[in-house]
């Protein structure tokens, strides 16, 4: 997929970073998850992130989100301190994909992106679109716990087109999708990038994310490297 | 409070109302073990009708008081830890969370109330006497019921101990909603003011609106 020319979002001055973290750390009892963690997400720009399993990337990806405050250190996301209360007022600009699906089981495809466009005042109208885009519209009335986990994914990919995102956050995103639909990641994270927002990209499969990415960094151990 | 506000608590209500219609939980399950725990005790003290007629209405109280905590707690808990982080980046106000998912512990409990009150009626053979009161006392004991077992779904989900804490929690504060009830019936069967018990009920369930509302959002950050 070609790859669009970056355009600043209203109010975004020209190089006015995403997000920035400065010595960022974060301990969950006696162990320390993140540590010093210093990172700079320009506009237009999209991250990969590598790391063993416990590195800490998800951790991260939440103190991106705002759902996890730091312990230690200070950022902004979306111009937002994450010390201050001012990170809920950015939330509802940041998608966040995790590697565990978050639609409600019970509910249909289709009733699932309802709930978050009628959350976020959005038109419902984007919802048959957003389920189309991603190659789901015979499926939308289908109850998500009678989904595959692949098909859940691009439900959540769905959600993440409809609510046009500024901070695109993606744990393991092509997992449980098949060639095809390893497109809708690059076409939702240039849909963000091409914007002005920025993306992270949390994956083990360092060749596909490299392809994507406009550069990569490591976590070792809760470190940077 | 916004339009917005109200605009999301009724996008909650709307949604857990569905989940539960699909799930029948209160329906099929909490509704007729209800029904049977008001039959087990004519089983068991035989059908000594004026006995019953006394206990009936205390019995009935404690079996909308335990059935019905579980219920609003399990209203309040059921979503995953990616559910909830995935609501928050919605920008869902934790206060519209909360009062959405009480008012559906409410409805829920208020349908639980009408179907095991009949079977009371008709199992205790209870006096209807002062019965349209029943109109403010129901929806009462079931919205402080329903903020009381979000109230308590949302601390132990934030402290992540498991349902173990909730009796801790909810029997010291569901006693004056309790008392309220019992007294309430009584003082309608006996011809007697019930405004006393009304206005206690009333307030338990102001405080623990605002004291839901207010703490919706820093239980939601210490998850």
């Amino acid at each position: 997929m070609q790859r669009t020319s970056v355009r600043t979002l209203p109010g975004v001055a020209q190089g006015t970073p995403r997000a920035v973290l400065e010595g960022v750390g974060v301990r969950v009892g006696t162990t320390t998850i993140l540590r010093d963690v210093d990172l700079r997400l320009g506009a237009g720009e999209t991250l990969g992130l590598f790391g063993a399993n416990g590195a800490g990337k998800t951790t991260l990806l939440r103190v991106l989100a705002t759902l996890l405050k730091p312990d230690r250190g200070e950022g902004r996301v979306l111009g937002a301190a994450l010390s201050s209360d001012e990170r809920y007022d950015v939330r509802d600009r940041i998608g966040l994909v995790g590697h565990v699906p978050a639609l409600y089981p019970e509910l249909t495809l289709a009733e699932n992106l309802q709930f978050s466009a009628r959350t976020a005042a959005v038109s419902s109208g984007r919802v048959d679109l957003s389920l189309e885009a991603v190659g789901l519209g015979k499926a939308a009335n289908r109850r998500a716990d009678a989904c595959s986990h692949g098909m859940q994914r691009r439900a959540e990919f769905a959600r993440e087109l409809m609510l046009d995102r500024e901070l695109l956050l993606l744990d393991e995103p092509h997992s449980a999708l098949d060639r095809d639909a390893a497109d809708l990641v690059e076409g939702l994270v240039d849909r963000v990038t091409s914007g002005g927002g920025a993306a992270v990209l949390v994956s083990h499969d360092r060749e596909r994310v490299v392809a994507l990415a406009d550069r990569c960094v490591e976590l070792k151990a809760g470190t940077l490297v | 409070m916004s339009a917005a506000f109200w605009a999301q608590v009724r996008t909650v209500a709307d949604r857990d109302l569905l989940r539960e219609r699909r799930r029948g939980e209160v329906l099929w399950i909490t509704i007729p073990f209800g029904v049977i725990a008001l039959l087990l005790v004519p089983l068991a003290v035989g059908t000594d009708i004026p006995l019953l007629r006394q206990i009936g209405p205390g019995l009935f109280w404690v079996i909308v008081m335990l059935f019905g905590v579980l219920v609003a707690v399990r209203q309040a808990n059921t979503d995953t830890p990616a559910q909830r982080d995935a609501a928050a980046l919605l920008g869902l106000d934790p206060a519209a969370s909360f009062a959405g998912r009480t008012l559906t512990s409410a409805l829920l409990l208020l349908g639980f109330e009408v179907v095991v009150g009949v079977a009371a009626v008709a199992l205790y053979d209870l006096p209807l006497r002062g019965w349209p009161w029943l109109l403010v006392v129901f929806p009462l004991v079931a919205l402080g019921l329903a903020l009381l077992g979000t109230l308590a779904g949302s601390i132990v989900s934030s402290v992540n101990s498991g349902t173990a804490l909730v009796p801790l929690l909810v029997a010291p504060l569901s006693v004056p909603l309790l008392l309220g009830a019992t007294q309430a019936f009584e003082g309608l069967r006996l011809g007697h003011s019930i405004l006393s018990w009304l206005l206690l009920m009333v307030i338990v369930v102001l405080v623990l609106t605002i004291v839901g509302v207010l703490t919706a959002r820093p239980l939601q950050e210490t998850r």
